[in-house]
């Protein structure tokens, strides 16, 4: 990846700093200071590509409180590429090292080189993390933490850390499942915590992408996207990710697409193609690779979403209550909207209510919370409050990290744990698991 | 006087201890140079400070501080002004207002509502709606623009035609004075002739007469009723033929936009609302008010639109629908930016029934100068927006881009009309006022600015130089 100095003066360029950005940035609206907003962050690569300001910890600092939620990009007429503005910042800050310290590195290089670089040793680790959890260890470790028995960071990490699921995605499903007359073949990818902590929904994937005459390929072994690591510096790691991705089958020929049900994988997994654009071996299949991704959502939509009959035994009583939060990386990164709502409602099982502000970002953005903790949690509070006031008693999420963060409890805030949170594709399959029962 | 050039680590520590929170002034460089432009392109210069002021009692302080240091004061709001009017000057301390934003009454008996100037004009638009009324007013920054800041620029925007612009709906301001005083102008009152009308001095004067800290705004009953037209041309004088068509019987639509074919082009990029990229022209129509008036005149508009050779009218099923094409027309500026590294957008104004020449002139000199030029505006009152697309690092393509500027400004002066519409004069076009107003007036604007500002203080070398 180019370093801040060396992109492209135009990217920088292209932002005339109108202003609209503004109202759609979560980290302006909190705190009104236009160093914290888009315009201000691009003012400040502006004047380092120039040369009049040096990549510094202020700069560092500024890039570590963006969320990356790129609702900013969504809404600028004008067409900045924040994304990549925002990727090549980071990256720049990593290599410059300005936040260098030995713990750091450890951390990182153990999580990015390491664990999210082999899903078995990651497998490995959530193993372990699910025994701390069922002992309760990870309570404890907080307890310990209060009493300055163990440092704040390593308890955090592993009290935030979602549930980890009894079975994975291999054991959950076939690595090929077919339904009696298939009308495409897809490739499903499995995800990394989506694997570990969300299993359940990969194998709800499967079913539906059934229900809906796919073929569904699901290899045992598979790799995190990249997206954790290029959103925090790592390109490097990223892009050996994305080549492991690209090797995972021999030929994509034949698949009609690679489907994500993971907002912030599929975002990355699509611009793979720019990603490796300069990688010869594997740019060309990386082109393939891109152009065949789908979000679970946009798939189904696209080859035509099956209305889900009415139980027969359904009683009168009034439907549940259920909102949809937009995932910043399938709407705005991705541009999908409309997809998820019209899955839900092709349901016709629950009242779907308007939620406020659903396409602000709720905090959880990656490793937002481990990093900006106090932020991460005013934007989770924001976002509890708008879903509590429209009243619903589901809340439908299509993104591992949204999901864990917002259904985390805090001594803070109990209200998450009260409310229910299900992938929109969870949803779907339930009733279809349903209607099949009542039909036997 | 001479100002100083550098201010002390006191002098700005002082500074600080006037605020609240120590937060409330910013002094890094990094913190800096996102305050150092405002929306409008190639104007930047760096403050020495930003203060953010919780009350009106800060920002006379600051003021206070400010005579004592002889330190200039450049006042803003969300700076998303289009004329370099919030750019600091050479020193300054800028005063951002954006987080004195609170709505402090709504009187639905008087029909009023009281704001602090910070508050964002969509906030203002919003708790008016609660109740059922509505403040007109709507700059295509409302969104994020404050009202202070648009009281500031006389902010015109859409719906000028029917419902004039921001001075129309102001009724009182607070004002802090150059000398640090702190004065009410106006009041609740329909009628009030007590001496001059001050309040207006204020409105449009780009924060060099005092800083805004609260607002007095008149509101409206929110009519009951609107419809959006959309109406596509293949030749941009039939869409001009057409509005003068619909002035001329007698109707007074609240929104006749036009948008090029560049223009439409872009917004469609961004937006995707189905605009008609191949059209040379497009009408944005939208009238409101009692729902058996709308029904007519949204029937008369369409059939004067086919009969000035319109490819297609399309009234807009819905509310949601009518939304989205305004919001697209509102992107318009930001999105001819995808077209070239450079926009410069203009403001030249003439009276309604000079439009088509006006337009027609426009294209001239793109021709003439060999530029692209994406034309878009408010056609119902005359207020055009030709918008350069260039690159500020091509420095003879520039050249041209000043050349042709101001052969339109002359043009539009020619025609009876201003170098400014909505904008202000700020520093982009302080050139070119003398040759719009005049000297008398030029001298008038001097002696009401040594009066109130005898010391150059605020927003020094905006409009003119004092």
């Amino acid at each position: 990846m180019k370093k801040l100095s060396e992109l492209d003066f135009s990217i920088v360029q292209q932002c005339m700093h109108c202003g609209l950005c503004l109202p759609h940035c979560p980290t302006y609206l909190e705190t009104l200071n236009e160093k914290n907003s888009p315009r201000g962050r691009i003012s400040l690569m502006r004047q380092i590509s120039l040369g009049n300001l040096e990549l510094n910890k202020n700069f560092a600092d500024e890039m570590s409180y963006c969320l990356g939620c790129v609702s900013c990009q969504a809404n600028c007429p004008a067409g900045v590429d924040y994304t990549t503005l925002f990727e090549t910042s980071r990256s720049s800050i990593e290599e410059a090292g300005i936040n260098k310290n030995p713990f750091r590195k450890a951390i990182r290089h153990l999580f990015f080189r390491i664990i999210f670089q082999d899903l078995r040793k990651l497998r490995f680790l959530a193993r372990t993390l699910r025994l701390f959890q069922s002992l309760k260890l990870d309570r404890a470790l907080l307890k310990l933490q209060q009493w300055h028995l163990f440092p704040k960071s390593l308890a955090n990490l592993v009290s935030k850390a979602p549930r980890i699921q009894n079975h994975f995605t291999h054991e959950l499903l076939r690595e090929h499942e077919k339904p009696t007359q298939a009308r495409h073949k897809v490739l499903l990818l499995s995800g990394c915590v989506q694997d570990i902590s969300y299993s359940h929904v990969n194998r709800d994937t499967m079913e539906v992408l059934v229900h809906h005459d796919c073929e569904v390929i699901t290899p045992a072994q598979q790799h995190c996207c990249g997206s954790l690591h290029v959103h925090n510096g790592d390109a490097k790691g990223a892009e050996q990710l994305a080549r492991k991705n690209l090797d995972m089958m021999d030929s994509l020929e034949g698949i009609d697409a690679i489907i994500s049900n993971a907002g912030g994988c599929g975002s990355h997994l699509k611009h793979y193609d720019s990603f490796l654009a300069d990688d010869q071996e594997y740019a060309a299949k990386a082109r393939v690779w891109s152009h065949k991704v789908k979000d679970i959502h946009e798939w189904l939509f696209s080859i035509g979403i099956k209305n889900l009959e009415a139980s027969p035994f359904t009683n009168d009583s009034p439907k549940e209550k259920l909102c949809y939060h937009q995932a910043c990386h399938l709407c705005h990164a991705q541009g999908i909207k409309q997809e998820p709502i019209a899955l839900l409602k092709s349901m016709g099982t629950h009242e779907l209510v308007p939620l406020k502000e659903a396409d602000l970002c709720c905090g959880s953005a990656g490793i937002y919370s481990l990093t900006q903790p106090e932020t991460a949690q005013n934007l989770k509070q924001r976002k509890l409050e708008n879903i509590k006031n429209s009243g619903a008693q589901v809340v439908a999420v299509a993104n591992p990290g949204c999901h864990a963060h917002l259904s985390s409890s805090q001594s803070s805030d109990s209200q998450g744990e009260s409310m229910k949170f299900v992938h929109p594709v969870s949803l779907y399959a339930e009733q279809l698991r349903k209607l099949s029962k009542e039909a036997n | 006087m001479t100002v100083e050039k550098q201010f002390s680590p006191e002098a700005l520590k002082e500074l600080k201890a006037l605020l609240g929170n120590p937060k409330q002034l910013l002094t890094q460089k990094e913190d800096l140079i996102p305050y150092s432009f405002d929306g409008t392109a190639t104007l930047e210069k760096m403050p020495v400070a930003v203060a953010f002021p919780h009350s009106t009692e800060e920002v006379a302080a600051l003021m206070k501080w400010a005579i004592e240091h002889k330190c200039p004061i450049v006042s803003r709001g969300s700076g998303t002004g289009l004329s370099g009017g919030s750019v600091p000057s050479d020193p300054s301390v800028v005063v951002c207002l954006t987080q004195l934003n609170r709505i402090l009454e709504v009187d639905s008996k008087n029909l009023t509502l009281l704001a602090e100037s910070g508050c964002i004009t969509q906030s203002i638009f919003d708790a008016a709606a609660e109740v059922g009324l509505f403040y007109p007013p709507d700059p295509g920054s409302m969104k994020i623009s404050t009202i202070g800041g648009n009281v500031a620029e006389n902010s015109g925007g859409l719906r000028g035609l029917k419902y004039g612009v921001t001075r129309d709906y102001i009724m009182g301001l607070e004002v802090v004075m150059p000398d640090a005083s702190v004065c009410w102008l106006g009041n609740k009152c329909v009628k009030d002739v007590a001496g001059y009308s001050l309040k207006d001095i204020f409105i449009g004067s780009e924060g060099t007469l005092g800083i805004i800290t609260k607002v007095l705004i008149k509101l409206l009953p929110q009519p009951a009723s609107r419809q959006t037209l959309l109406a596509t041309y293949s030749k941009m004088e039939d869409a001009a033929a057409t509005v003068s068509a619909i002035i001329e019987a007698k109707i007074i639509p609240c929104t006749l936009e036009f948008l090029d074919n560049i223009t439409i082009n872009c917004v469609e990029d961004f937006t995707h609302v189905g605009l008609p990229r191949d059209a040379a022209a497009l009408l944005l129509m939208e009238t409101d008010g009692h729902p058996q008036a709308v029904e007519d005149e949204i029937r008369a508009m369409a059939s004067l639109a086919k009969i000035h050779n319109a490819t297609t009218v399309q009234v807009a099923k819905n509310a949601e629908e009518a939304q989205a094409l305004t919001t697209a027309r509102r992107s318009a500026f930001s999105a001819l930016a995808r077209v070239s590294p450079t926009t410069i957008l203009e403001d030249a104004t003439v009276p309604r029934s000079e439009l088509v020449k006006m337009i027609r002139f426009i294209s001239e000199v793109g021709e003439k100068y060999s530029l692209r030029i994406g034309t878009f505006g408010h056609m119902g009152d005359g207020n055009l927006h030709p918008t350069f697309l260039t690159d500020e690092t091509n420095h003879e393509e520039m050249e041209r881009v000043e050349k042709a500027m101001v052969d339109i400004f002359d043009y539009a002066i020619s025609l009876g009309g201003t170098i400014t519409g909505e904008h202000g004069v700020g520093t982009a076009k302080k050139a070119f006022l003398p040759r719009s107003i005049g000297s008398i007036q030029m001298r008038l604007l001097r002696d009401i600015k040594k009066s109130l500002d005898p010391h150059n203080l605020l927003n020094p070398g905006k409009i003119f130089d004092a």
